[in-house]
């Protein structure tokens, strides 16, 4: 039961429960991107009003495990208000801390609260349900198109995500 | 088995096959994979419809092959060649006889179950498909008995037609007489269903398809460790399944065709092994099966097959089956006490699988859930997109049982699903 905790950490299953900016199209959207996880059916769109280099507005609309959706939903918070560059840190922090070994110690500094979402870490089958907001969440940025997939190997999907690499 | 089992043994269970129930615990004993923990606790594995675990039976006559008798077969004049080619074709007598098909040459051995629908659809169906032309799938198809024939279509034009299914899960059969038109070429249809566990009346739809004279092809997968098959009886052209989902090693299945239509069919895969003689001018194949089997085989995993299917029919299917159902009971009740579950799958004629969503619970958050729990079950599409989006779900948990499952571990399923709610606090 106490690692299981680790993934389902209380602030995880609420925002499991009630996904914050969800199926919200937010005014002004001008960048959007699909993920889906066809293995395990998740499915999330992110949608971004982006105004002069800074993120006005997010949210999103699928469906999606307790770690996803909880993903999904935090991500959008933690971008509110941020700029592009800041959006990309926030990015990058995110995917080292999920997916490496040996994340870079200052990378959690830069992530504040979601930490909460590194339990995955020790449930390897579920990393993939972490980070698929946030490269769907990249996708959208970069204005990359097609289906962001996170169930295919990491340098597989960064191609993708860096278009046609 | 023939050495542990004896002549007195074999004949005890024969006669005794459907009054004696079976003794779980002598199975589990046979089955090393079951005696450990997972995350502490003991390991109930309850994904059996994904691949099912080995026997010692199985385990010994693959490492026996390795042991004593690994050659290269139908080649070497020595003694070891002799040994392994006298295995593998004894393996190959031995799926006959569990088929009941007619002669061995009706068996040829394949990858598993996907490799010998492609194996038909390329060498069968391909070469007398004609644009326009149909082939008759149903609602309940795996991808392997759907893309197959998708790949054709692109090449010949023709098209696939697909029998629904109703909201329990079973064929909707009063639509069959109306889909088998005068273009239809093929019927593929699944024995038991992996996703749902429905037992499809696949003899009554081949005499149908047969009163129209359209072939047909029966993917056996799920089928062969639940229930007794005879190809002969169903009447069907080709029957099909993989070796490791009936306690058998992975990398070998087998496929059944009616003599007829083996004699007819062009080789699918050129190499070694399936020639009678070849010069750089031309080539003429082997005769059946061998014409079907190019390159050197998968030795071990077709003498571990038969090792496998031997060891069940002595066991007796129609007691693994009763004792299956029993669970399936027992697992069906239970379930449905579980607040917020749904099974998916009602039909009156199932075997032991039971797909089911947990409302305010994915179908991964349970999987990971249960297995904390030392619970193994599948989650996900089980390779049936077009039925899981005909029942409006993306995923759906599933519970699939073998002949070594207990009604302890039934229990403990049910009570790992309120543990699932009490985690995700629901």
């Amino acid at each position: 039961m106490s690692d299981l905790r680790a993934l389902y950490e209380e602030v995880i299953l609420e925002h499991n429960r009630k996904p914050r900016n969800y199926m919200k199209r937010p005014e002004g959207a001008n960048r959007s991107a699909y993920g889906f996880n066809p293995i395990c059916g998740d499915e999330f769109t992110i949608h971004m009003a982006v105004e002069d280099g800074v993120v006005k507005d997010v949210g999103f609309e699928g469906a999606g495990c307790a770690i996803s959706t909880a993903s999904a939903s935090m991500m959008t918070q933690a971008l509110m208000g941020r700029t592009e560059a800041e959006a990309e840190a926030l990015f990058e922090a995110m995917r080292d801390l999920l997916t490496h070994d040996h994340p870079d110690p200052a990378a959690a500094g830069r992530v504040g609260k979601l930490q909460v979402l590194t339990g995955v870490r020790e449930f390897p089958m579920r990393v993939k349900c972490a980070t698929l907001a946030w490269h769907t969440m990249h996708a959208a940025l970069h204005g990359v198109d097609g289906t962001v997939n996170t169930e295919e190997p990491e340098e597989r999907h960064q191609c993708a995500i860096g278009g046609g690499h | 088995m023939n050495a542990a089992g004896g002549q007195p043994g074999m004949t005890a269970v024969a006669t005794g096959a459907m009054t004696l129930p079976l003794d779980v615990e002598t199975i589990r004993a046979e089955f090393p994979v079951l005696r450990q923990e997972v995350n502490g606790q003991p390991l109930a594995y309850l994904d059996n419809a994904a691949t099912t675990q080995k026997p010692r039976a199985v385990i010994d006559a693959v490492s026996g092959f390795y042991e004593r008798d690994c050659a290269n077969v139908h080649r070497g004049v020595h003694a070891l060649s002799a040994r392994a080619t006298a295995a593998y074709e004894a393996a190959r007598g031995t799926v006959q006889r569990r088929l009941n098909a007619s002669r061995p040459e009706e068996i040829v051995f394949v990858r598993g179950a996907t490799e010998a629908i492609n194996l038909v659809a390329w060498s069968f169906l391909r070469p007398r498909l004609q644009d326009g032309d149909e082939i008759l799938l149903t609602g309940m198809e795996h991808h392997a008995n759907i893309v197959p024939w998708q790949l054709l279509c692109q090449q010949s034009g023709a098209r696939l037609r697909v029998l629904p299914v109703t909201d329990a899960g079973e064929l909707r059969l009063e639509a069959l007489d109306g889909l088998l038109g005068d273009r239809t070429r093929l019927v593929a249809v699944t024995h038991v269903s992996n996703a749902l566990g429905t037992i499809n009346p696949v003899a009554e739809i081949a005499a149908r398809a047969h009163a129209r004279g359209v072939p047909v092809l029966v993917d056996g997968a799920q089928a062969l460790p639940h229930v007794a098959v005879d190809v002969q009886a169903l009447g069907v052209d080709f029957y099909v399944f993989s070796g490791h989902k009936v306690y058998g090693p992975s990398g070998i299945g087998a496929l059944y065709g009616k003599h007829e239509h083996l004699q007819a069919m062009p080789p699918w895969q050129g190499g070694g092994e399936m020639i009678q003689s070849v010069t750089f001018d031309r080539t003429t194949f082997a005769a059946p099966p061998l014409r079907f089997e190019a390159g050197t085989p998968n030795m071990e995993g077709a003498i571990g097959l038969a090792a496998a299917l031997e060891w069940l029919a002595c066991v007796g299917i129609g007691r693994a089956a009763a004792h299956e159902r029993a669970l399936l009971d027992h697992a069906t009740r239970a379930l449905r006490e579980v607040p917020g579950v749904r099974i998916i799958g009602t039909a009156a004629e199932k075997a032991a699988i039971i797909s089911f969503t947990m409302e305010g619970a994915h179908p991964h958050d349970i999987g990971t859930i249960l297995d904390h729990e030392g619970i193994a079950v599948r989650t996900g599409h089980h390779c049936a997109q077009p039925l899981m989006r005909r029942f409006g779900v993306p995923a759906t948990a599933r519970a699939s049982f073998a002949l070594y499952n207990t009604h302890a571990e039934v229990e403990r399923l049910a009570e790992g699903l309120r543990q699932v709610r009490r985690v995700l606090g629901r």
